[in-house]
């Protein structure tokens, strides 16, 4: 593994965007503008969470990353070398063996016809470089414990089919992390699975954080972010909007759409009825055609706060501190305090939680 | 803590004591629901699945009543029996359960004939699914599936109907212009707010929703939320809400059954349930997700799996995943029982043998 410096991004996207072109009666020619031009970097031993609703283009951006799909303008860097659309077979395996994903379904990720041995065994044979069968029946055994998946000789014999979802979730990460990647992309890795085992694989991801791996968590789930991510990123119809500290971002959100997220999220200790920013009767609105999406900020339509500039120019980036910026015309116009009663206190926690310290100054907001 | 249910301590208080049975007569009178010894199995193979085990469960007037649980817990296999919706190989094997409408004469449902179930549906009794595009027909517009309930059901003139379906879905925000689309030409948000005012459409008395708003993102389930406690207030309807998402039940639900392998294990306030939960299971599903707000604690999940329910666990079904188990967890199954103001079914605060704490159980030391 090459030596990791965690204040130089390993993985980056540099104004990326994308486009997709339509086929279909009715449609011939027409665009789907899923990402503007997006600038993202992902730091060793750092979570950083992208949020933002169905169809906001998070799975995307995620593709770019992990070369699915070529962009339709800007680049993707690592250790700040351009990847030139790595098209041969030998190219994308040197950059998956540093750039791995996991993906939603933890179900249809996984073939149904191999066994744990040999889904782990055979990336640890293409990338790990275990050539023979004892060393990758070693390196099986020690993924799979890395995963929590012990003891590991009652899970290597399994089908996908004969284990939970968790479980086939943690066989997911293993696979992903039998290359020894140094960047894992997850597509709402927990998403499917029960609250119970989510944590689990929560947990994991933080250990593997912790281990110096680059993540990028994709999700809906804002108070999950909260916790699990060290910044998080609010993606809205394909701009990102806002970028902070997720406790800072939570607390405080200072992009319309961020704070609609916020409040929209399930909150036992919420005492107040959540805040309508249209009123009582208008419902938020829906989310913006992409084919051809509002101009200037396109959450204008729905924005509450919305200026006459918001529906021509996009917002430039106002930096609200070394690790925040927010893209919004009206940043500091009011924003309203969310009412909240105490959080209930837990009895189950002797051991108090201090936020993990970011070893490494923020460097990478600026576009 | 008393063992009365909040709404009756006043009067408990400001009269002479009530005898236990007036207390129960009163308690049940309050319900429009009351599901007793509810059991249905999947007759799949040999070995059945024992999905739903004897439950018991009222639904009260007018209170949104959620149910939670782990994936294959028995949820959508109670709501569907209760609604008798429920299809071969799920057969209900015992149990009642009386509907108590506020004109007429209560009716079992379980033992109801097809006859009287049609009468019940869309006046009585609607259900919302998840998957809103089952609900609506793809090949009809909006419109026209409204006004087909509305004649049939309710006896409206084309006229009458066509108002009353813009008014409907003007309730859950849809504009009336959208009567002509599609089901296909509507977003997901939209058809799923489409289906519950569908549903609504003949004041109904009670409505089952299983996991209407799993599907669809934070932003549009606050949306729908809101829409149902709008016409929840309007028209009195009782909900019973079916979802995975306890800290959601938590803000929105009156009280809370938390379904543990095919029982209900605790029942309660859902107040009570997140502030002071009696069953471990509860108290592990709430710690389980991570707050909004406040200090970041350390997160457990709940060890294991839930249990396949062809050979639920012995005793307590939950006892191979319980950090407060103690001796007879595993051989004697735990009846519901008072606790606070609701119901558990756990041997910890009941059984003699129960190590003594002042602390709330928790599964997750
Ligand atoms: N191959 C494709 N062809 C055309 N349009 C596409 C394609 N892939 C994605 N899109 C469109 O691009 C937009 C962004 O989609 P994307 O899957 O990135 O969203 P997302 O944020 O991941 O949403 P979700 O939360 O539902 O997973 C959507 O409007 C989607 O319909
Ligand atoms: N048609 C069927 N045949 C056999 N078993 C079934 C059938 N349908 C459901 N089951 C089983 O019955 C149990 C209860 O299923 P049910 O669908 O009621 O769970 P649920 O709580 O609604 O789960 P989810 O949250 O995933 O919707 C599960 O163990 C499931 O595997
Ligand atoms: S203490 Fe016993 S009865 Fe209560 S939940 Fe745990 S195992 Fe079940
Ligand atoms: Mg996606
Ligand atoms: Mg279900």
């Amino acid at each position: 593994m090459p030596p990791t410096d965690a204040s130089k991004p390993v993985l980056e996207a540099r104004k990326v965007s994308k486009r997709f072109t339509l086929h279909g009666p009715g449609q011939y020619g027409k665009e789907v503008h899923a990402l503007e031009p997006v600038t993202l970097a992902l730091h060793p031993g750092r979570i950083t969470a992208l949020v933002g609703e169905s169809g906001s283009g998070k799975s995307t951006l995620a593709r770019l990353l992990a070369l699915a799909h070529p962009p339709t303008s800007g680049e993707i860097r690592l250790d700040g070398e351009r990847i030139a659309a790595a098209r041969t077979a030998r190219g994308k395996r040197a950059y998956y063996r540093q750039v791995q994903m996991v993906f939603q379904d933890p179900f249809s990720s996984l073939s149904p016809v191999h066994r744990v041995r040999h889904i782990l065994g055979r990336p640890l044979q293409l990338h790990g470089g275990a050539q023979d069968k004892a060393a990758r029946e070693r390196q099986t055994v020690e993924l799979l414990e890395r995963v929590n998946l012990t003891p590991a000789d009652q899970f290597i014999d399994k089908f996908p089919h004969e284990l939970s979802g968790g479980q086939r979730q943690r066989v997911a990460i293993a696979r992903a992390l039998a290359a020894r990647p140094r960047v894992l992309l997850g597509d709402e890795p927990v998403s499917m699975l029960d609250v119970s085992i989510r944590l689990d694989i929560l947990n994991l991801l933080g250990s593997l954080r912790d281990d110096g791996l680059a993540i990028l968590y994709i999700t809906h789930d804002i108070a999950g972010a909260r916790y699990f991510a060290d910044e998080i990123k609010v993606l809205y119809a394909g701009q990102l909007v806002e970028s902070g500290p997720g406790e800072e971002l939570v607390r405080d959100p200072r992009h319309p759409y961020t704070r609609l997220l916020v409040e929209s999220a399930p909150d036992p200790d919420r005492i107040a009825p959540p805040p309508d920013p249209d009123g009582d009767d208008a419902p938020p609105g829906e989310p913006p055609s992409l084919v051809d999406p509002p101009g200037g900020c396109r959450f204008h339509p729905r924005c509450p706060l919305a200026v006459p500039q918001c529906a021509t120019t996009f917002p430039p980036r106002t930096h609200l501190s070394a690790k925040r910026w927010v893209h919004c015309w009206s940043h500091d116009a009011g924003v309203p305090q969310i009412p909240q009663a105490d959080p209930v206190p837990h009895t189950d926690c002797p051991v108090p939680h201090t936020d993990r310290p970011v070893p490494h100054k923020d460097k990478d907001n600026s576009p | 803590m008393s063992h009365v249910p909040e709404r009756y301590e006043d009067e408990l208080l400001s009269e002479e004591p009530l005898s236990d049975e007036l207390l129960s007569d009163e308690l049940l009178s309050g319900e429009l629901l009351s599901v007793e010894g509810l059991s249905v199995d999947y007759f799949d193979r040999a070995e059945p699945v024992h999905a739903v085990r004897d439950v018991r469960l009222g639904v009260r007037r007018g209170e949104t009543l959620g149910v939670v649980g782990e994936s294959g817990c028995g949820k959508s296999t109670l709501v569907t029996a209760l609604t008798r919706l429920e299809r071969p190989p799920a057969v209900i094997t015992a149990g009642s359960a009386l509907y108590r409408p506020r004109e007429g004469e209560p009716v079992d449902l379980l033992r109801a004939d097809e006859r009287q179930l049609s009468a019940l549906r869309w006046r009585h009794l609607a259900i919302v699914f998840q998957s809103a595009m089952n609900a609506l027909n793809p090949v009809h517009r909006l419109g026209a599936q409204f006004v087909d309930v509305l004649r049939a059901q309710r006896g409206l003139s084309k006229k009458e109907a066509q108002e009353r379906a813009g008014e409907l879905l003007g309730l859950v925000g849809i504009p009336a212009d959208r009567l002509r689309a599609y089901p296909h030409e509507l977003s997901g948000g939209m058809r799923q707010r489409a289906t519950i005012a569908l549903a609504l459409a003949c004041e109904p008395e009670l409505v089952v929703m299983d996991e209407p708003t799993t599907a669809v993102d934070v932003v549009m389930q606050r949306q729908i939320l809101k829409q149902i406690g709008k016409l929840q207030a309007e028209f009195g309807f009782s909900v019973v809400f079916v979802t995975h998402d306890l800290s959601l039940l938590i803000e929105i639900a009156d009280r809370i059954a938390v379904m543990y392998a095919g029982r209900v294990v605790e029942v309660g306030p859902a107040r009570q349930l997140y502030e002071n939960p009696a069953h471990p299971y509860t108290a592990a599903l709430r710690n389980a997700f991570p707050p909004l707000r406040g200090p970041r604690r350390p997160l457990t999940g709940i060890p294991g799996s839930p249990p396949g329910l062809r050979h639920p666990p012995a005793g307590c079904a939950f006892h191979p995943r319980c950090a407060s188990r103690f001796a007879p967890c595993d051989t004697e199954e735990p009846e519901l029982l008072p606790a606070g103001a609701g119901e558990a079914a756990c041997h910890l605060p009941t059984h003699a043998d129960a190590p003594r704490t002042e602390e709330a159980p928790d599964a997750t030391d």
